[in-house]
């Protein structure tokens, strides 16, 4: 594995200038992210209609690849209904855990498999799933997620 | 090579060591990391094994293996004479003054507890107060708190200055007459800063207090002298001084281990049992339960005397100079962040790159075979002191050289370069 595969331009682009940064003032959902072991911690704030994302921003501090995931995670599911950013929080999760295999099996991920690396670093797989991972505990109104113990995504699959 | 480099190259001081010899010592330097010699710079968090020590766990566990303390037959009182020859090796490294008085254990981590809960848990109580100092290690942290809320005791702590330094004059002030236990740290794992352990210890024996010192970082990197510090506790790990993981020292001072509790139940640390009445074994067997990891004990004997071989003076010359070499390096790096700047500080590169994340350079040097730890280093509340979340952290040891020194440097460089 090529750190130049996972630093590709799009990811360090979003990390230097990521997208819908901040907090909504209208959220219906919204929930924190928290990497103990690294710092990654981030603030994801969401507004459902009719079972639509339709907004969704973010904030905190973190790696590259935990900021650039949570941006473009935010740009692929605006717009899209809560069942759809569902399968791609899946399909993300499987990709980065080396459990999809992107360019055989079908998938929504596109632009989104530049992350497909990081299943080769097992200590970054957590970086890159957080944001996800706090997507998923915001629609479903939990308040704090971890990527520690129960919820630990190299644990539960590996 | 950029010329800066070039000016640092031609003033690289002599070194203290035949490096190129230690380093044939070290069968792992060989391996390659992404196709790239491997620069292992992450020693404060665990060092590599000289195979003079890898050799002597192979002999033990082919020929002399069995259990200690145990039987009459050959094996058994061999491997019994290896265990304690080792405790003596141990013994005379740190220069103690009984055999009895050195405790195996499974590292700093468990010495530590071993301490807590067989002076702390005995010996404290509600209102006492426990001083450990802003750049422990959680190790040295989460015991006490632990005692603490069991207790009713307080936690009390030492400051620090911008450069990493500890506040004597803050320290001093500290005690009261409810100060119990003092547990501070010789050098910190995630700045390097060497802490005035001597003077410390005395200032609290002035006030009748006794002293546990983290020696983690410190027993690999320079000579200790346990009757000179004069501590009542000193703790440290094998697998930080080219010896085996599994394997630690608690020294303590004979009086204070006698009246201590056994931390753990079990065979050899009783001398009678009955469902009655349990009478228990004499130091250090005392806090020896159960069968110990005798190969790694052994193996740390053959450490010690492979640290002697080389010598600790030396090693300690050496560093020095590979950590002033890469701090003159660092200065010519802009962006780049020396956190820990004591004017005492062990070969400890803790830094920051400006807009980069710790992880994200941690993962681009080990493109380049760069091994350094990044995160918190188990020391969150230096990192609370310093206002960041993680560093990147280069540790330096004997078989270091400065070459590896331009390897790191010239992957911050590419580091900079992909974030532009």
């Amino acid at each position: 594995m090529d750190s130049k595969q996972l630093y590709q331009e799009v990811i360090l682009d979003h990390n230097k200038k990521p997208r819908n940064w901040g907090k909504l003032a209208d959220a219906s959902h919204k929930a924190e992210g928290l990497n103990p072991l690294c710092g990654d911690h981030i603030w994801l704030s969401l507004k459902l209609d009719d079972e639509r994302v339709e907004n969704i921003a973010f904030e905190g501090e973190g790696c590259a690849i935990c900021k650039a995931s949570s941006s473009m995670m935010t740009t692929n599911v605006k717009g899209k209904t809560v069942a759809e950013a569902e399968q791609l929080v899946r399909e993300f999760r499987d990709m980065a855990t080396g459990k999809l295999e992107i360019d055989g099996e079908p998938n929504h991920l596109g632009r989104l498999t530049v992350f497909a690396g990081v299943r080769y670093l097992p200590s970054r797989v957590k970086c890159a799933i957080l944001p996800w991972h706090t997507l998923q505990a915001a629609l479903h109104s939990e308040s704090v997620v971890s990527t520690e113990g129960d919820q630990d995504p190299v644990a539960v699959t590996s | 090579m950029t010329s800066a480099s070039n000016l640092l190259q031609a003033v690289k001081p002599a070194s203290a060591l035949d490096v190129g010899r230690i380093r044939a010592d070290f069968p792992i330097l060989d391996v390659k990391v992404n196709g790239k010699p491997l620069v292992y710079l992450d020693n404060a968090a665990s060092s590599q094994m000289p195979k003079q020590v890898i050799d002597r766990l192979v002999r033990y566990q082919t020929s002399e293996h069995s259990n200690i303390h145990r039987a009459v037959h050959s094996l058994s009182e061999k491997a019994t004479a290896e265990y304690e020859g080792a405790r003596r090796s141990i013994q005379r490294f740190i220069n103690a003054k009984e055999e009895r008085e050195i405790i195996f254990t499974r590292g700093t981590t468990d010495s530590v507890n071993l301490v807590m809960h067989g002076y702390g848990r005995a010996f404290l109580g509600a209102g006492d107060e426990i001083i450990v100092s802003q750049l422990e290690h959680h190790s040295n942290i989460v015991p006490w708190q632990m005692l603490c809320e069991e207790k009713g005791a307080r936690l009390r702590v030492i400051p620090c200055n911008d450069a990493g330094e500890l506040l004597l004059d803050d320290y001093a002030k500290l005690f009261n007459a409810n100060t119990r236990f003092v547990a501070i740290t010789h050098v910190s794992n995630a700045l390097g800063s060497i802490n005035p352990a001597k003077d410390m210890i005395a200032i609290a024996h002035r006030h009748g207090v006794p002293v546990l010192v983290d020696g983690a970082q410190a027993v690999p990197h320079m000579k200790v002298d346990v009757q000179d510090l004069d501590c009542d506790f000193y703790a440290f790990s094998g697998h930080k001084m080219c010896g085996p993981t599994g394997i630690g020292i608690l020294y303590g001072k004979a009086q204070f281990l006698e009246k201590m509790k056994p931390f753990e139940g079990g065979g050899d640390m009783i001398l009678s049992v009955t469902f009655e009445k349990t009478t228990y074994n004499t130091i250090p067997f005392k806090f020896e339960a159960g069968t110990p990891p005798i190969a790694a004990a052994i193996g740390l004997g053959a450490t010690v005397d492979y640290l002697e071989s080389v010598g600790l003076d030396r090693i300690a010359a050496h560093e020095h100079d590979l950590l002033t070499y890469a701090t003159e390096a660092f200065a010519q790096l802009k962006g780049v962040r020396i956190v820990g700047t004591a004017r005492n500080k062990a070969a400890v590169m803790s830094f920051t790159v400006q807009g980069v994340h710790p992880h994200d350079v941690g993962t681009i040097l080990n493109e380049d075979g760069v091994a350094v730890r990044t995160g918190h280093h188990c020391a969150q509340p230096v990192m609370q002191r310093f206002g960041i979340p993680a560093t990147a952290r280069a540790s330096f040891y004997l078989y270091n050289t400065f070459a590896e020194v331009d390897a790191l440097v010239a992957g911050i460089r590419r580091v900079q370069k992909i974030f532009g």
